[in-house]
C-alpha cells in the first residue's frame, strides 16, 4: 500500500510543478503584454530576467517523469498522466519563450516613439491567456470535452492574427517610416498566434490523458 | 495575403490499431470450477487465438492458475473438484467423455513456477516425455528431438557438451529452460506456464522471456504472471481476472495503456483495494 502512495504522492508532486509551470508561462505573457502596453521595460527585463527558473523547472519535471517511468512504471491512467506531462512541459516552456519574445520585441519598442494602438494585440493577449488558463483547468479536471472546447477556440486567435497581418501590411504600406516598428508588432502577433497552437498542444495532450484519445493532426 | 488557417482537430479514433484476429485454438464456454463446495472460477468464457501469448493477470486467488490448469485437466488429479462449462481445443471438448488425458496434456504442454527437473542427466529429462509416449523410433532420431527441443529452449549452447550431467547441477534458469526444453521435446500445441520466471534472477527472467517471445511463432502460450512488466513485455493479449471471475480480455497495449474497466485500471495502476 505503500508503493501506492508513494506513487500518487510523486504523481500529485509531478501535477503540482506542470502547474506552477503554467502559472510561469501565464505571468509571462501577462508581464510581457503589460511591458508592451504599458511600454514598461523595467517589466520585460524582469520577464527576461525570470527565464531561467521557467527553464529550470521544465528540466526538473523532465527528469521527474523519467524518474518515475524508470522507478515505478506506471500504467493505465498513471502512464497517460505521466506521458501528457513530460510532453507538456516543454510546450509551456515554449509559451515562456514567445512571451520573452514579446518582451524584447517591448523594450525595442519603447525606445521608439508610440504607435497609435489600432491594433488587436491586446484582444489576442487576452484571448491566449484565457485559453492558456482554461488548458491548464481542462489539464487539472481531467476534463476532456472542456479541453476540445478550447481547442475550438483557437480559431479566434488564429482570426484576430490574420486581421492584425492584414492591418500591419496596410500601414506599412501607407506609413512606411513606421516599418520597423510594425514588423516588430507583427512578430509580436506571431508571437501570440503560436502561443494559442501550443495551448492547443497542451488541450490534445489532455484529451489523451482523460481518454486515451489520440487528437493530433486530425482535420474535422 | 492570406494566412491558412488550421481546422480544430477534435476527432477521435481509437487508441489502439484494430488487431487482425488470428484462429481460435483453446475456446473456453461458461466455465465454472469448484473446490468442494467453494466455487473459484465463475462463468468464465474466453477465447485464445493460435500462436499468441496470452498473459493471465491478477491478485493472488484470483483463480487465474486454477483456471490455467483447466485447459490440460490438471485438476483433475486434485481430490473434490468439480467442472462444469466447456474448454475446447481445436473444436474438441477436452472435458467429453473418453477424453485421452494423456494425449491431451502431450497437446498442450505445462511448465510450472518452481523448476522440476527430474534427478536424471540432461539428455534424459529432454527424453524422458518422448520416451514414455514412445514417439521416436530410433536412437538418432531420440537425439535429434533432444537437441532441437533443447535449441528451441536456448539452451543447447550451453549444455551441449555436458548432456550426461545431471540436471540438477544447472543453474535455477537453465533448470526452468530445461522444462521448458521437457515439454517442447513432444511438440505440443499449446504450453501452459505457470509464473515460469518468478524465482530466476532478472538475466534469466530474460532469457525465459525472449525464449516465449521466438516460441510463439510455433506455440500458443499461456502464461500466469504476478509481474505485470512481465506481462506487458511478452504477451499479446493479457486478460485480467478478480475473484475468479474473468474481468477483462484485451490487447496488452491497450490493457496498459487504456484498459475498458476500472477494476483493471485500479489493478494495474495499484490502486485496487
Amino acid at each position: 500500500m505503500d508503493i501506492h502512495r508513494h506513487l500518487d504522492d510523486e504523481l500529485s508532486s509531478l501535477r503540482d510543478r506542470v502547474l506552477l509551470l503554467g502559472g510561469e508561462a501565464e505571468q509571462a505573457l501577462e508581464r510581457a503584454m503589460y511591458a508592451l502596453t504599458e511600454r514598461d521595460s523595467d517589466v520585460a527585463r524582469q520577464v527576461l530576467d525570470h527565464d531561467d527558473q521557467v527553464d529550470q523547472l521544465e528540466v526538473e519535471i523532465d527528469r521527474q517523469c523519467i524518474d518515475i517511468i524508470a522507478l515505478r512504471q506506471p500504467a493505465a491512467r498513471d502512464l497517460r498522466f505521466v506521458i501528457s506531462v513530460a510532453k507538456m512541459a516543454p510546450v509551456l516552456e515554449r509559451i515562456a519563450d514567445h512571451a520573452c519574445n514579446i518582451a524584447r520585441a517591448a523594450i525595442d519598442l519603447n525606445n521608439e516613439p508610440e504607435l497609435k494602438p489600432v491594433l488587436d494585440l491586446s484582444r489576442m493577449a487576452e484571448h491566449a491567456l484565457k485559453m492558456l488558463r482554461e488548458s491548464l483547468d481542462a489539464f487539472t479536471s481531467n476534463d476532456a470535452i472542456a479541453a476540445r472546447e478550447v481547442i475550438k477556440s483557437d480559431t479566434e486567435i488564429n482570426d484576430l492574427y490574420n486581421h492584425t497581418f492584414h492591418r500591419l501590411i496596410e500601414l506599412m504600406v501607407t506609413e512606411p517610416a513606421t516599418a520597423t516598428r510594425d514588423a516588430r508588432l507583427l512578430f509580436v502577433a506571431k508571437h501570440l498566434e503560436r502561443i494559442g497552437d501550443y495551448v492547443t498542444d497542451i488541450c490534445e495532450l489532455t484529451v489523451y490523458m482523460a481518454e486515451a484519445a489520440f487528437i493530433k493532426h486530425i482535420n474535422l | 495575403m492570406p494566412v491558412e488557417i488550421a481546422a480544430p482537430k477534435i476527432e477521435v479514433r481509437p487508441s489502439a490499431p484494430p488487431r487482425v484476429p488470428s484462429k481460435s485454438k483453446v475456446s473456453v464456454r461458461d466455465l465454472n470450477f469448484f473446490y468442494g463446495r467453494t466455487q473459484a472460477l465463475h462463468d468464465i468464457s474466453l477465447e485464445i487465438p493460435e500462436r499468441i501469448v496470452m498473459a493471465f493477470i491478477g491478485p493472488s486467488g484470483c483463480g487465474k492458475s486454477t483456471f490455467l490448469r483447466t485447459l490440460n485437466r490438471m485438476n483433475d488429479v486434485i481430490p473434490g473438484t468439480r467442472v462444469a462449462g466447456e474448454v475446447s481445443i481445436d473444436g474438441h471438448d477436452i472435458y467429453a467423455p473418453g477424453t485421452d488425458v494423456v494425449e491431451l496434456r502431450r497437446r498442450v504442454g505445462m511448465v510450472f513456477q518452481k523448476s522440476n527437473p527430474f534427478p536424471k542427466s540432461i539428455f534424459d529429462n529432454v527424453a524422458y516425455g518422448l520416451r514414455i509416449n514412445k514417439i521416436t523410433s530410433s536412437s538418432s532420431e531420440l537425439a535429434d528431438r533432444v537437441e532441437q527441443a533443447l535449441k528451441d529452449a536456448a539452451l543447447w549452447n550451453e549444455v551441449k557438451d555436458r548432456l550426461k550431467t545431471s540436471a540438477l547441477s544447472l543453474s535455477g534458469g537453465q533448470q526452468q529452460r530445461l522444462c521448458i526444453a521437457r515439454a517442447l521435446a513432444i511438440r505440443p500445441e499449446v504450453l501452459l506456464m505457470d509464473e515460469p520466471a518468478s524465482a530466476l534472477d532478472p538475466i534469466a527472467t530474460s532469457k525465459i522471456e525472449e525464449l516465449i517471445f521466438d516460441l510463439k511463432e510455433q506455440y500458443t502460450i499461456v502464461i500466469v504472471t504476478h509481474n505485470m512488466q512481465q506481462a506487458a513485455r511478452v504477451s499479446d493479449t493479457t486478460a485480467f481476472f478478480l475473484l475468479g471471475k474473468l474481468i477483462e480480455v484485451n490487447a496488452t497495449e491497450k490493457m496498459f495503456t487504456a484498459p475498458n474497466e476500472k477494476l483493471t485500471e485500479d489493478y494495474i495502476t495499484g490502486r485496487f483495494g
